[in-house]
């Protein structure tokens, strides 16, 4: 729980974010901030509604896992956030998103600069056909950053925050397609950190990774957590539990049920999210 | 299907595959062999003293000494053969005059097929073309000839039931009982030594102009021309190429006009190469004015037009190609869609465009039709850089076909024709073999 507290402890941004929420949203529990608020949102595939009319808010600093079967809707809501859905031409929206107070889907969004604020690490690991370095530097050079020493300090700490760095410091200039898959993953982290973005959104990190990959991936959240706001789409309810501060079920489109993790878990409050985290349906 | 059938199966499956891959290569060794063997063999063949003659006086190469003991050598062979004629002339005046008037004509055959084997007699005007300053510069140009001064050839059209037949007559028969029957067995004899052949590596071929319409020197105005020409195309046809493909693929809104624009793309792609032609002449010369006449920028810029199609469609296929997560990965990270095309996309889809872009290059360089009209002639000097834009130049392929076809002496220089068959399938070749390594080049550069 230390993280709330961090969290708590940022009273600077705390005071710059609150002048755009109205005051019922601007606390949850406990003091904490609103990042992303979702009311009323629904997001459709042409006629198809994939998402409902979802109202719930992403408390800032923390970690929120999405759960939910197959199909439900979890990657759609995640990639709405950082716009990502914009590359598909059927897709469109109604309702409100607000990250920061601000309408994501807004008129006047620069959905450029929304999407360096909101970074993003896909299920299957997508590094740049570039080399490690490059890849890292990516970003970063993107947003103007070239001189070669400062670059090389952002690459460096942002391969050790997403714990790769001993793993890779020997070969930063080999291409980044020839590491494993679970070190793959661990660089598109870093690569997403590299830009500094406030909030992670992470989609099924870890489905194509081993036990081993996985729990170094775990590892890494918990390390974040407290300095990004993260979201985390998983199939796997003890990744959930484990990582996870607040929990989100969806099905079929609707979210469900919005509780802290340990309430959620431990007494959820639908028999729909019970029969779902007890397994008796997938 | 049991294992049994399914065995049978995959082994006839083999057994096609391994045939038609032999097929293959058995047409293109029926295709490319001859191609090799008589290409090669305008720059290595047997060479006579003519040929280095030719190489002194029109190209100031060679050593000058050897050469000068080297025709001094051969004409002390062929001083008996000038004796030999003079003294028949002498003979001729004493003639009767029917006999005398049957022999002159003869004669005057004979005087011919010596001039084409050893150049010009003594007595002889100096001659205006400089195909006739010389005698046989190759070997196995001169052996034939030696039989057309050997025979007389006639045509045998006594059964009009089938077609005439050519038979050939000995000279030295004709010549029975006068004293010009001894040069026959010494011109055959002896001919060697007057012309003097070894073995010549003539790589002025590919690095020489051509001299009186390719009867001498080299094809490099044809080499330059056709490199200039595929190369201009290739900088219209190529930027703007992959510039399409991206509005194709990145930015064109799917609707009628889009699919429109692609079918007349494709269908383009499929337009005979003689309609290019036209069009260039219509739209690049007459219309537009790129240059007065044909030039090479209206030749290249035709033949970008030609390949403009398929390289779109390559480029488009490469970009098409590259993975979805990639622009995913770009666009998540804050980058803008036009930097997302130009840092990710196209780096990864280079690979595809390139061998597009070298394939349309190899097809640039060996087409004919859109040059005919727009920017080749059949004889001229390599142009230099600046002048592009205003004159027009020889090239490979038209050539080719001009040598074939309407050259006045086809038949005599078949040797520069199959050099310049051989020079251009080499330069399509490199270009294709250089598109194989680069591509596998950037591939493993881009696969780590
Ligand atoms: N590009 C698309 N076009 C049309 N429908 C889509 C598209 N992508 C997803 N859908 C539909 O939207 C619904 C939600 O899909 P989504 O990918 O968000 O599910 P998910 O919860 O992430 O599933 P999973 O756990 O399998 O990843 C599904 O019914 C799916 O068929
Ligand atoms: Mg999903």
């Amino acid at each position: 729980m230390d993280a709330r507290e961090s969290s708590g402890s940022a009273p600077a941004q705390k005071a710059t974010r609150d002048i755009y929420l109205p005051p019922e949203r601007r606390k949850i529990s406990g003091g904490d901030t609103t990042h992303i608020s979702a009311k009323e949102f629904s997001i459709y595939y042409g006629e198809f509604e994939a998402v409902k009319r979802v109202s719930a808010d992403i408390l800032s600093k923390y970690v929120t896992a999405i759960i939910g079967p197959s199909g439900c809707g979890k990657s759609t809501f995640l990639r709405a956030i950082n716009r990502m859905n914009d590359l598909i031409p059927s897709c469109h929206t109604t309702g409100a998103l607000l990250f920061d107070g601000q309408d994501i889907y807004g008129k006047f969004t620069d959905e450029v600069l929304l999407r360096k604020k909101i970074g993003m690490v896909f299920q299957k690991p997508n590094p740049f056909p570039k080399s490690i370095f490059d890849n890292i530097a990516y970003g970063p050079r993107l947003h103007g950053v070239n001189d070669k020493k400062k670059l090389m300090e952002i690459v460096e700490r942002s391969l050790k925050k997403a714990a790769i760095w001993d793993e890779v410091c020997d070969r930063l200039d080999k291409n980044a397609l020839g590491l494993s898959g679970g070190q793959q993953q661990r660089l598109c982290v870093a690569r997403t950190l590299a830009v500094e973005p406030e909030v992670l959104l992470l989609d099924e990190p870890t489905s194509a990774l081993d036990p081993k990959a996985t729990a170094k991936i775990e590892d890494l959240i918990q390390e974040l957590r407290g300095s990004y706001t993260i979201m985390i789409v998983t199939h796997n309810m003890q990744q959930a539990s484990r990582v996870s501060d607040s929990t989100m079920f969806f099905y079929e489109g609707v979210l469900v049920e919005h509780a802290s993790t340990a309430q959620l878990f431990t007494n959820p409050k639908d028999t729909m999210t019970e029969d779902y985290i007890t397994g008796r349906f997938s | 299907m049991n294992i049994g059938t399914r065995k049978i199966l995959d082994r006839s499956f083999t057994a096609v595959g391994i045939g038609s891959i032999i097929v293959m290569a058995v047409a293109l060794m029926i295709v490319v062999v001859p191609i090799i063997t008589n290409g090669i063999g305008a720059v290595f063949f047997t060479g006579t003293v003519e040929h280095r003659k030719m190489l002194f006086s029109e190209f100031k190469r060679g050593d000058s000494e050897g050469l000068s003991s080297e025709v001094a050598s051969s004409e002390r062979y062929r001083a008996k053969v000038y004796e030999m004629l003079t003294g028949f002339e002498a003979e001729l005046e004493t003639m009767a005059p029917e006999k005398k008037a049957e022999y002159k004509s003869k004669y005057a055959q004979v005087r011919a097929a010596l001039q084409a084997l050893l150049g010009p007699l003594p007595g002889d005007s100096a001659p205006m073309l400089t195909r006739f300053k010389y005698g046989q510069t190759r070997w196995e140009k001169a052996e034939e000839k030696l039989h057309d001064f050997l025979y007389e050839s006639k045509w045998d059209n006594s059964n009009p039931d089938v077609m005439s037949k050519e038979y050939f007559v000995s000279r030295a028969i004709s010549f029975q009982g006068t004293s010009l029957v001894k040069l026959f067995p010494y011109v055959k004899n002896n001919l060697e030594y007057m012309l003097l052949p070894e073995f010549t590596v003539y790589w002025g071929f590919i690095t020489d102009s051509s001299v009186d319409s390719h009867f001498f020197g080299g094809i490099w105005p044809e080499i330059q021309g056709t490199f200039f020409l595929a190369v201009g195309a290739m900088l219209f046809a190529f930027p703007l190429g992959v510039v399409a493909a991206v509005y194709f693929t990145e930015y064109a809104r799917p609707g009628f006009l889009n699919s429109m624009l692609r079918s007349a793309n494709s269908t383009l792609a499929g337009v005979p190469s003689i309609v290019f032609g036209m069009f260039g002449l219509a739209f690049f010369i007459n219309t537009m004015k790129v240059s007065e006449s044909k030039s090479v920028i209206a030749g290249a810029l035709t033949l970008a037009i030609m390949i403009l199609p398929t390289i779109i469609r390559a480029a488009e296929e490469a970009i098409l190609a590259v993975p979805k997560t990639y622009r995913e990965a770009s666009l998540s990270l804050g980058s803008t869609k036009w930097n997302t095309i130009a840092t990710v996309i196209l780096p990864a889809a280079l690979p595809g465009i390139l061998t597009g872009g070298v394939i349309s290059l190899g097809r640039a360089a060996g087409e004919t039709a859109p040059i005919i009209f727009t920017a080749a002639v059949s004889v001229g000097s390599a142009i230099g850089l600046a002048d592009v834009f205003s004159s027009p130049t020889p090239a490979l392929s038209w050539n080719i076909y001009n040598l074939a076809s309407e050259h006045e002496a086809a038949s005599q220089i078949r040797h520069v024709q199959y050099g310049m068959v051989l020079a251009l399938v080499s330069i399509v070749l490199m270009l294709n073999l250089s598109a194989i390594v680069l591509r596998a080049r950037i591939s493993k550069k881009l696969k780590g």
